[in-house]
C-alpha cells in the first residue's frame, strides 16, 4: 500500500476492484464501511456482486479480465470532461501525451461492450472518482492474476496519478496483500531477480556489495518463478525443490501438472507444520513450528513491521523455521550462525535500505509496540505512513498506458462459461490451518460453485445438486449453489478445497512481465452427473 | 485547554475531553460497564457519574465534556452512593452464580460490586429466563446475564459494521438478539467475536473446551497469522497452550478482529502436527531425526551440486513464514546454493 490503512477513515472516496475485502481483509472492511459512514463515496468494480457492492454509489459488474479496459475507459472520461489534475500532472507526471493518446479510442460505449456494463455507470464512477478530493485506490488479486495483471497495475497507477491522488494522505494506491507476510517474504528478495530490499542481482554494484556481506560468490543471473521452476523440474533441469511454508498442490494452477513434476522431482523436500498435499509427495518432510510458536516479524499490507512472539513450544521436535534453514546452511559448509532472530534482523538491516532502522529494541512493547512502516533506513527514523510525499519515488510519476487484451481463454462451444476463483470469510487458502479448526469448517465446509439461477435453469440444475466442472486441463465435482451474486455467463468457485479444487481447472498461462498465473479467468462447462 | 480541578487538584486539560477522558489520563479510574473509546458515549449504565460544583444532578462522565473552571468530585460519598445504588439495581435481576461462571474473575460487574461493598442483594424483583443461544460455534448467548449496556449491540454496529444483533423487545423484556430472536449462527453475524470481546459480564461468551480462569493466563502480544492487515492480538495461555485470543489496540486493527484472527488459532494443538522429521523409504514415511535428515538432504545437495551446478536447485520460500526466515531462504539459495532460483507464493 501507498498509504496506510488507518487513513481510509480520512479518504473521501475508495475504488475498490478485483478485493472481496469484506471476506479477505475482514478488518479492513470495517474501516471501509465506517469511512461510508461519515461520507466517503464507494466505488466497486468486479465479476461478483460481492458485500460491498450493497454500500457502492456505482458498482460495475465487469466480465473477468477486462480491468484494463476499464480503467483506459475511466481515464478517457476524465480526461474529456477537462477533470484531470493538470497541475500535478504538469508538476509531478511525465509521458502524459502518451496516455491521452492512447484512452482516446476507450469511449464509454466501446468500454461497456468489452465490460459488459452500462456506459452511464462508467461515466459516474469516473466523475465520481475525478472529483473526489482525496481518493483511494484498492486491489487485490482480482486484478493481478490475469496474463495482464500487470498492464491493470500499471492502469491503476495511470488513474491515480491523473487525478493527483498519488503522494496525499488517505490517497494513494492500494493493493491489499492476501498473505501475513507476503510484503516481508518480497522485500527480503525471496524472488528470483531482487535480493532484499528490491536490489537487483543484475546489478554488478549490488552483487558485490552482497558478496562481501555474505562472503561468497553469488550468481548475477536472474532465477526462475514458481511456475517456470515446475517446468524446469518437469524437464529434469532442476532435480532437487525445497518447499518451505506452501501447498502448491492446492494453490498452483493446473494441479495435474503439479502433482506430476512434484511426484517426478528428484529430490523434493517440505517444510511445515502439516503434512500436507505437497508434503505427502515430498522425499524428506522436515516440522517446523507454527507462528505462535517463535519469535519474529511480519510485515503486513501498509508496509508496517510487527513483532511475532514466542507464547508456547513447538510439538515434539518441531522447530522455527529460521534455525531449520541455518542449520541446513551449516551442514553444507556455510558456516554463518545466529542464536535468534533478532540477529537475522541486524544483518537485514545492515544490507537493506528500506528497514535500515528496523531493530527488536525498536518494535519492543515497552517503546510503543506499533512497529514501524519502511522505509525506515536510519535507527532515528520513525518510518514513513505514506509513500511519495512531494515527490514520486522515482522522479516523476511515469504514465505506462497499455491497451486492454483479452484473457487467454474466451467463451466458446465447448466451454461457453468463464470461471473465476478467490476466497471464503472462514477459510485461508489451502486450508491446512483453518481446515483443522472445526468451527471454520462447520461454517464453509465444502467446495461449490455458484452459477446464476438464468444459467442454472438452462443447464437444468438445482440448488446443491453434485455436478461436474470441465476445463480444458481436468474436471471436478462440486455443488451448486444457485446465486445472483455472478452474471449469467460467470461462474465463482472458492479455491480452498482439495476435493472439488477449483485449480484443477484454472489456466497456468503467464502474465508476460510478472509471471503470474491467470487465476480469475479461465473458460469451463458444467455437466450433470 | 481548560483549568478543571478534579478532586481538589487543579489540572488542565484539552478543552474536547470528555470528563471520564480527563480522569483516565490523569491516572484517575472511574468505573464504568458501557464506554468503549472506539465509539460515541452511550450513559448508558450511569456507573460513571461524578459530582461537579453548581450542578443538582450526577452527570454521566462519559458523555459530559470539561469546561473551565469545573470542579468535578470523582469519588464522593454521594457519587459513591448513587454507584452503589446502580450496582445493587443491575445485581437485582443479574444471576448470582458466579462461582460457576465462564467469567468468573474477568467480569466487571463483579469487580465494581466488590469494590463498592455490594454484600447482598438489596433490591428483590422478577427474573430473567432465556435459553442459551449455543448455536454459534466459537461463542454463546446467555441474556440472562446480560446488563444491557449495549457494548455488543454498538460494536457490531458501529464498527464492524454487520449490524446482526440489536435490543429486541423493550422494557424489563429488552434484550440482545438477532432480528426476530432467530438463531445468531442463522443471522448475519460473521463471527468476527468483537461483541464477545467488549461483553463486560458473562453474556457473550467465547466456547472454550478448557476450564479456565482469565486471571491465571499469560498474555503474549503477536501479529495475526492470517492475511496481510497484520492485526495485533493477546494470545491467551494456560499450561503451555493458546485457551483464548484477545484483540489488541494495533495501529491496523485497533481492537477489532475477524473470525479467523479470533477462534482460528485450534489448528496449533491439533494432532495431525508434524512432530519428527520424515523420510520416504520405499514410497512410506518413515520418522528420522534431525541430523539424518540434515545428512541426506546435504548428500543429495552435494551430489546435485557437482553434476549439474547450482541452477540445478529451487526454492520456494513462504508468505507464510517471518521476514527473517524469508531472508535466510534466500541467502541459503544465493549464498549457500549459488543460484537465484528462490520465489514464494506473492502471485498464488
Amino acid at each position: 500500500m501507498t498509504n496506510s490503512i488507518k487513513e481510509i477513515e480520512g479518504t473521501d472516496l475508495m475504488f475498490v476492484t478485483g478485493s472481496n475485502t469484506t471476506e479477505n481483509h475482514p478488518v479492513i472492511a470495517t474501516k471501509m464501511r465506517r469511512a461510508i459512514k461519515k461520507g466517503a463515496k464507494l466505488i466497486v468494480a468486479d465479476p461478483r456482486k460481492i458485500e460491498l457492492a450493497d454500500d457502492a454509489d456505482v458498482f460495475l459488474q465487469i466480465r473477468p479480465g477486462t480491468n484494463t479496459a476499464l480503467f483506459n475507459g475511466l481515464m478517457h472520461v476524465i480526461i474529456k470532461e477537462g477533470l484531470e489534475d493538470k497541475n500535478y500532472i504538469e508538476n509531478r507526471c511525465e509521458n502524459y501525451e502518451a496516455l491521452k493518446e492512447l484512452v482516446k479510442d476507450y469511449t464509454p460505449e466501446k468500454v461497456a461492450e468489452i465490460c459488459n456494463i452500462n456506459s452511464k455507470d462508467l461515466i459516474k464512477a469516473a466523475k465520481l472518482y475525478a472529483k473526489a478530493n482525496k481518493a483511494s485506490i484498492f486491489y487485490a488479486m482480482g486484478i493481478t492474476q490475469h496474463t495482464t495483471g500487470t498492464y491493470s497495475v500499471m492502469a491503476i497507477a495511470n488513474l491515480a496519478n491523473l487525478c493527483g491522488n498519488i503522494g496525499i494522505e488517505s490517497g494513494g494506491v492500494n493493493p491489499l496483500r492476501g498473505q501475513n507476510n507476503v510484503q516481508g517474504a518480497c522485500d527480503m528478495g525471496a524472488l528470483p531477480n531482487v535480493y532484499p530490499g528490491y536490489q537487483k542481482v543484475e546489478d554488478s554494484e549490488v552483487n558485490k556489495k552482497f558478496e562481501k556481506a555474505w562472503e561468497s560468490k553469488l550468481s548475477d543471473k536472474v532465477g526462475l518463478t514458481i511456475p517456470e521452476m515446475l517446468d524446469s523440474a518437469d524437464n529434469g533441469d532442476v532435480r532437487f525443490l525445497y518447499v518451505m511454508g506452501e501447498n502448491p498442490m492446492i494453490s498452483d494452477p493446473d494441479t495435474n501438472h503439479v502433482e506430476k513434476v512434484l511426484n517426478e522431482t528428484e529430490f523434493l523436500v517440505v517444510q511445515d507444520i502439516f503434512l500436507t498435499e505437497t508434503a505427502e509427495l515430498a522425499d524428506v518432510v522436515l516440522p517446523a513450528a507454527a507462528f505462535a510458536e517463535k519469535d519474529g516479524t511480519f510485515t503486513n499490507t501498509e508496509r508496517r513491521i510487527q513483532r511475532i512472539r514466542k507464547a508456547i513450544d513447538a510439538p515434539g521436535e518441531a522447530k522455527p523455521d529460521w534455525l531449520i534453514i541455518m542449520e541446513i546452511m551449516n551442514s553444507i559448509g556455510y558456516d554463518k550462525k545466529y542464536n535468534n532472530p533478532a540477529e537475522v534482523m541486524e544483518e537485514i538491516a545492515s544490507v537493506t535500505p528500506q528497514y535500515g532502522g528496523i531493530s527488536y529494541d525498536r518494535l519492543a512493547l515497552k517503546v510503543d509496540g506499533l512497529g514501524l512502516q519502511w522505509p525506515c533506513p536510519t535507527n532515528t527514523h520513525q518510518g514513513t505512513k505514506y509513500l511519495h510525499k512531494g515527490n514520486h519515488a522515482r522522479g516523476k510519476g511515469l504514465f505506462l498506458p497499455h491497451d486492454h487484451s483479452d484473457s487467454k481463454e474466451l467463451p466458446d462451444k465447448e466451454f461457453p462459461l468463464i470461471m473465476t476463483n478467490g476466497r471464503v470469510l472462514y477459510h485461508y487458502h489451502t486450508r491446512s490451518m483453518t481446515g483443522r479448526v472445526k468451527g471454520l469448517n462447520e461454517k464453509a465446509p465444502e467446495s461449490y460453485i455458484e452459477v446464476n439461477p438464468s444459467t442454472a435453469s438452462k443447464l437444468n440444475i438445482v440448488n446443491n445438486e453434485k455436478v461436474k466442472v470441465i476445463s480444458r486441463r481436468g474436471e471436478i465435482k462440486t455443488k451448486v449453489k444457485i446465486t445472483d451474486i455472478v452474471a449469467p455467463n460467470v461462474v465463482f468457485i472458492p479455491f480452498h478445497y482439495k476435493e472439488g479444487s477449483a485449480n484443477v481447472l484454472t489456466n497456468p498461462a503467464l502474465d508476460k512481465i510478472a509471471k503470474i498465473p491467470e487465476y480469475k479467468s479461465c473458460t469451463v462447462r458444467i455437466e450433470k452427473l | 485547554m481548560v483549568n478543571v480541578i478534579i478532586n481538589g487538584h487543579k489540572m488542565n486539560v484539552p478543552k474536547d475531553y470528555t470528563i471520564l477522558k480527563a480522569c483516565d489520563d490523569l491516572g484517575i479510574h472511574i468505573p464504568t460497564l458501557c464506554h468503549d473509546e472506539r465509539i460515541d458515549p452511550h450513559a448508558a449504565c450511569r456507573l460513571c457519574i461524578v459530582e461537579i460544583e453548581g450542578m443538582d444532578e450526577l452527570p454521566t462522565s462519559c458523555s459530559t465534556k470539561v469546561k473551565d473552571g469545573m470542579k468535578i468530585k470523582t469519588h464522593s460519598n454521594r457519587v459513591r452512593k448513587a454507584r452503589k445504588d446502580i450496582l445493587s439495581l443491575i445485581v437485582a435481576n443479574h444471576p448470582l452464580d458466579c462461582i460457576m461462571c465462564d467469567n468468573s474473575g474477568n467480569c466487571k460487574l463483579q469487580e465494581y460490586c466488590y469494590e463498592y461493598g455490594i454484600s447482598e442483594v438489596e433490591f428483590k424483583g422478577e427474573k430473567k429466563n432465556y435459553k442459551t443461544d449455543y448455536s454459534n460455534p466459537f461463542y454463546y448467548s446467555d441474556q440472562n446475564k446480560c446488563i444491557n449496556c449495549g457494548k455488543c449491540v454498538r460494536i457490531c454496529n458501529e464498527l464492524q459494521c454487520v449490524g446482526a444483533i440489536g435490543f429486541n423487545e423493550r422494557g424489563f423484556k429488552t434484550h440482545i438478539g438477532a432480528p426476530f430472536d432467530m438463531e445468531l449462527n442463522e443471522s448475519e453475524c460473521v463471527s468476527c467475536g468483537n461483541c464477545v470481546s467488549v461483553c463486560p459480564v458473562g453474556a457473550l461468551m467465547p466456547k472454550i473446551k478448557e476450564r479456565i480462569r482469565y486471571e491465571e493466563l499469560k498474555e503474549v502480544r503477536t501479529t495475526c497469522p492470517y492475511c496481510g492487515v497484520g492485526c495485533q492480538m493477546d494470545l491467551l495461555v494456560l499450561d503451555g497452550k493458546i485457551v483464548d485470543v484477545k484483540p489488541a489496540d494495533g495501529p491496523s486493527n485497533e481492537n477489532l478482529l475477524c473470525v479467523k484472527g479470533r477462534f482460528g488459532f485450534k489448528f496449533l494443538d491439533h494432532p495431525d502436527r508434524l512432530k519428527k522429521p520424515l523420510i520416504k523409504r520405499d514410497g512410506k514415511f518413515v520418522e528420522t531425526s534431525w541430523e539424518e535428515a540434515y545428512k541426506i538432504i546435504a548428500k543429495n545437495i552435494k551430489k546435485i551440486k557437482n553434476e549439474n551446478g547450482p541452477d540445478a536447485f529451487a526454492g520456494f520460500s513462504s508468505a507464510r513464514c517471518s521476514t527473517e526466515e524469508n531472508y535466510l531462504f534466500q541467502k541459503l539459495f544465493r549464498a549457500a546454493l549459488g543460484t537465484n532460483n528462490v520465489d514464494h507464493c506473492a502471485r498464488l
